[in-house]
């Protein structure tokens, strides 16, 4: 066993490109047996594509990885690959669990190193060792338990035993307690300090700061592919690790006039999703208004916007113009609800389709002689939109996979302008879209607004919530953790409920729950 | 038109071969015959490749076939029934059970493969067990209503070649399919959907409605099918009336040009499919080949043209991505 506190792993000027463009760089660390390393920062700042390069998912474009062998030394590594990485004793435990459901909690311990004699499982020993490895995770199971069978909690446990089994040094946690409840994450953290008590180094991501804050002994943060700073236990508390997460100011944009006066376009009452557990939502938003959405990836956002536009069956009322809602997302499109998804290339675009036919979809029934599609037509308003949306190359028979993926998505949006949407839901408005496109779609959002269409968008980008929206509506884990006009709330504090923070000050009393509830039942 | 070249090459070379080699095969009677099945064959090949632009697939497309064209001389000549009842009843019938398939795949999102392939078996069994296995026939009755089927139009002019009646029928849903997939927003959107149905919902195309309605359409084509079946050949026995159409449909249908994938049909194509593969059984026994080589024969030119089509698929991609970029 590897003695307390010697330097296991040290990267320096670790970095990563894609197609030139860095989504992490300059990234110096160093991880210690014995220790638990937490890995905090917003969504996008390249937390994930850390992980990925210490578990030799993705290769590094810029910098090295020593790690140390046997007698300590540390030595330069190539982790091209996750094999490399088990080599080097450093396994990764998925946020979205590998394990195979029909094979037994043994058989996925020794997946693709399954002991042999003379070709033919040694099922015997195979289950005794698996035995001994899960008491190692303090699970008592029987190793011939399938592992479709097990509970969430249970599975990542037995990930985490078959990274033990590998002879893992450095343990990788990719949002363990994610899809924990509460009681499962606390056992998870005991197992954590177990292993750092065993001598062995813990990474792991987490959003959740109350964890970050009992169990880390260090705390890297990154922000936007960088490094902002690495905090020893002691030095640090939630409000640094907080403005370090966030840290830039904002441009104030030109202010929109106040919605106050306008009448109610969209009101959800005791809204709740039938793909997911949830605390029922309710609010509103006002005609012509913009509303941002904001929260950590999971906190149930696009299950509020799928559930508005009918995507997924849901619970509660949503009144458009003090008219229910009902029926399949065809029938509340044809009442005016428009929906651009997040997952573009699954729900948004026809990538084998030309642009005209991507873009003319939404209103080419309503455009239509006698249900015939007049072509000529379609091609008139979609050069229109072409030209408003800014959309490269104009050409409406280009193939729409050939175009950029901000492009791809003006597309998108560009299908429901014609239509005029009393009601615009976005899901990540603008992810994976360069600078400018991301301007151009905030313009056009702008503009729908102005002439009448309420927006409801939702984005793990604080920069662009706070750009964009009059009006902001913070989740955390199902429910809605404050609600505030875009004056009186910056990054800080956003970041502070979505975390699971408790409300503080008198600006987040008026607009934590209790409103909400209030306003729920009034309504 | 322009990927319906490959399939026309076929077309043209199965043809060349079989009246190079095979004597009979320009004769007036080879041909009308040829277009006698050809039309009856594309009929039930339009209903395959409106599934299958969805995405889906029908294995049922045979038995209902053989459901439909055992039912009408059943009630017809056993039980005496009008005609006027028993051709709006079948078809009804059909129809109905499109919507069942078209319901449970979209509303219990079972499998199209497996609902239709319960369905070939379903309705199957149900036409064997209805007549007690016993072959059904007109018994030489009912000539007018099987001239639907049999009646000639002379060509002036031209001898021994008569249009046979099952033509106009076939114009007339190849006209109407053909102006519904590329002209009408139900066709565009029944497009969208098949290549990318989840982007479909998302942009309010009611998806769940137009795939139901293809398999209804798919249903009530095959019993439509199978009714010009049965008044064509006079008789038939529910073991073995329409056995494997349906394989023969869903190849007609990928000759000529649809997607198993979804997204992609071709009227034109899919009837010079369905030519194709009628052509090629007649050459078969002209050229003298034992006929125990049909089923061989059929599926390794199905396999030489779907291959070639996507080489070629895949090289014109590469074309246009490299102008484009």
């Amino acid at each position: 066993m590897t003695n307390t506190h010697q330097e296991l792993l040290r990267c320096s000027g670790l970095g990563r490109r894609y197609a030139g463009v860095p989504a992490l760089s300059g990234i110096d660390l160093s991880i210690r047996g014995g220790e638990v390393l937490a890995i905090v920062g917003e969504n996008g700042a390249g937390k994930s594509t850390l992980l990925k390069m210490l578990s030799g998912v993705i290769a590094p474009s810029d910098g090295d990885i020593s790690v140390a062998d046997a007698d300590g030394v540390l030595r330069a590594v190539q982790l091209s690959s996750v094999r490399d990485a088990t080599r080097a004793g450093i396994a990764l435990v998925h946020q979205e669990l590998n394990l195979a459901e029909n094979l037994d909690i043994a058989g996925s311990i020794f997946l693709g190193r399954e002991p042999a004699r003379f070709g033919f499982l040694d099922l015997h020993s195979m289950q005794a060792s698996a035995r001994g490895w899960l008491a190692r995770v303090g699970l008592d199971l029987d190793p011939t338990t399938p592992c479709g069978a097990l509970a969430i909690a249970q599975r990542q446990l037995v990930e985490v035993a078959k990274a033990l089994s590998c002879n893992a040094r450095i343990l990788i946690l990719d949002e363990p307690t994610s899809s924990l409840s509460a009681r499962e994450a606390d056992r998870m953290l005991e197992i954590m300090s177990e292993l750092r008590a065993q001598g062995k180094a813990v990474v792991f991501v987490s959003h959740h700061l109350d964890e970050v804050l009992r169990i880390a002994d260090r705390v890297i943060v990154l922000r936007d592919g960088h490094c902002t700073g690495v905090l020893e236990r002691g030095a640090y508390d939630r409000d640094s690790i907080e403005r370090l997460m966030v840290g830039r100011s904002i441009e104030p944009t030109e202010q929109r006039a106040a919605r106050d006066s306008a009448s109610v376009r969209l009101r959800v009452s005791g809204l709740t999703s039938a793909h997911r557990r949830a605390h029922p939502v309710s609010f509103v938003v006002k005609t012509g208004e913009i509303v941002g959405l904001a929260g950590l990836v999971g906190a149930g956002r696009t299950e509020v916007l799928e559930a508005i536009a009918a995507i997924t069956p849901h619970g509660g009322q949503v009144h458009l113009d003090d008219v229910e809602l009902r029926g399949n997302t065809a029938a509340r499109v044809r009442r005016g609800v428009a929906i651009v998804p997040e997952d573009r290339a699954r729900n948004g675009i026809f990538a084998a389709s030309h642009v005209a036919m991507n873009m003319s979809l939404a209103w080419v029934d309503q455009n239509s002689r006698v249900r015939t599609v007049d072509t000529s037509a379609e091609r008139g308003v979609v050069g229109k939109l072409m030209e408003r949306m800014q959309l490269r190359p104009a050409e409406p028979d280009r193939l729409l996979h050939t175009l950029s993926g901000g492009n791809q998505q003006k597309s998108v949006i560009g299908r429901w302008i014609a239509v005029s949407p009393a009601l615009l839901l976005l899901d990540e408005p603008t992810r994976g879209v360069d600078v400018a496109a991301r301007a151009e779609i905030h313009a056009e959002i702008r503009r729908l607004a102005d002439s009448g269409t309420s927006v409801l968008f939702a984005s793990s980008d604080l920069e662009e919530v706070l750009m964009l929206a009059d009006r902001v509506i913070v989740m955390h884990e199902g429910s809605i953790a404050g609600e505030f006009t875009v004056q009186e709330v910056d990054e800080v504090a956003i970041m502070h409920l979505a975390t699971g923070g408790a409300p503080t000050g008198s600006r987040t009393q008026t607009a934590a729950r209790g409103k909400e509830h209030r306003r729920g039942t009034k309504l | 038109m322009k990927k319906n070249l490959g399939i026309l090459g076929i077309f043209l070379v199965v043809c060349v071969v079989a009246s190079v080699f095979g004597q009979n095969f320009l004769t007036g009677y080879n041909l009308m015959n040829l277009t006698q099945r050809t039309s009856l064959f594309a009929i039930i090949s339009l209903g395959a490749g409106l599934v299958i632009v969805t995405g889906g697939i029908d294995l049922s497309i045979g038995s209902v076939v053989c459901l439909a064209g055992i039912t009408t001389p059943w009630l017809l000549v056993e039980h005496g029934w009008s005609p006027w009842v028993v051709i709006p009843l079948v078809l009804a019938g059909s129809a109905l059970i499109g919507l069942f398939h078209g319901v449970l795949i979209t509303r219990l999102r079972l499998q199209p493969f497996l609902v239709t392939l319960c369905g070939l078996l379903l309705y199957r069994g149900i036409a064997r067990w209805m007549t007690s296995d016993q072959s059904q026939g007109f018994q030489g009755e009912f000539a007018g209503v099987r001239s639907i089927a049999l009646a000639k139009f002379p060509i002036p002019l031209v001898e021994n070649y008569q249009i046979p009646a099952t033509v106009i029928p076939l114009v007339v849903l190849a006209i109407v399919i053909g102006v519904f997939l590329h002209r009408t927003v139900w066709g565009r959107w029944l497009l969208a959907t098949g290549r990318n149905e989840s982007a479909a919902r998302y942009s309010g195309v009611p998806t769940a409605w137009l795939i139901t309605m293809a398999y209804v359409a798919c249903s009530l084509l095959s019993g439509f099918g199978g009714m010009l079946f049965i008044f064509d050949i006079g008789s038939a026995q529910p073991s073995d009336f329409g056995n494997f159409y349906e394989l023969y449909a869903i190849a007609a249908a990928v000759l000529g040009g649809c997607s198993l994938r979804g997204g992609e049909a071709s009227v034109f194509g899919i009837i010079l499919g369905a030519a194709t593969l009628q052509v090629l059984r007649t050459a078969i026994i002209l050229l003298g080949l034992s006929s125990q080589l049909e089923f061989a024969v059929i599926g390794a030119v199905l396999l030489i043209g779907v291959t070639a089509d996507e080489l070629v698929r895949r090289f014109s991609v590469r074309r246009i991505e490299r102008k484009q970029t």
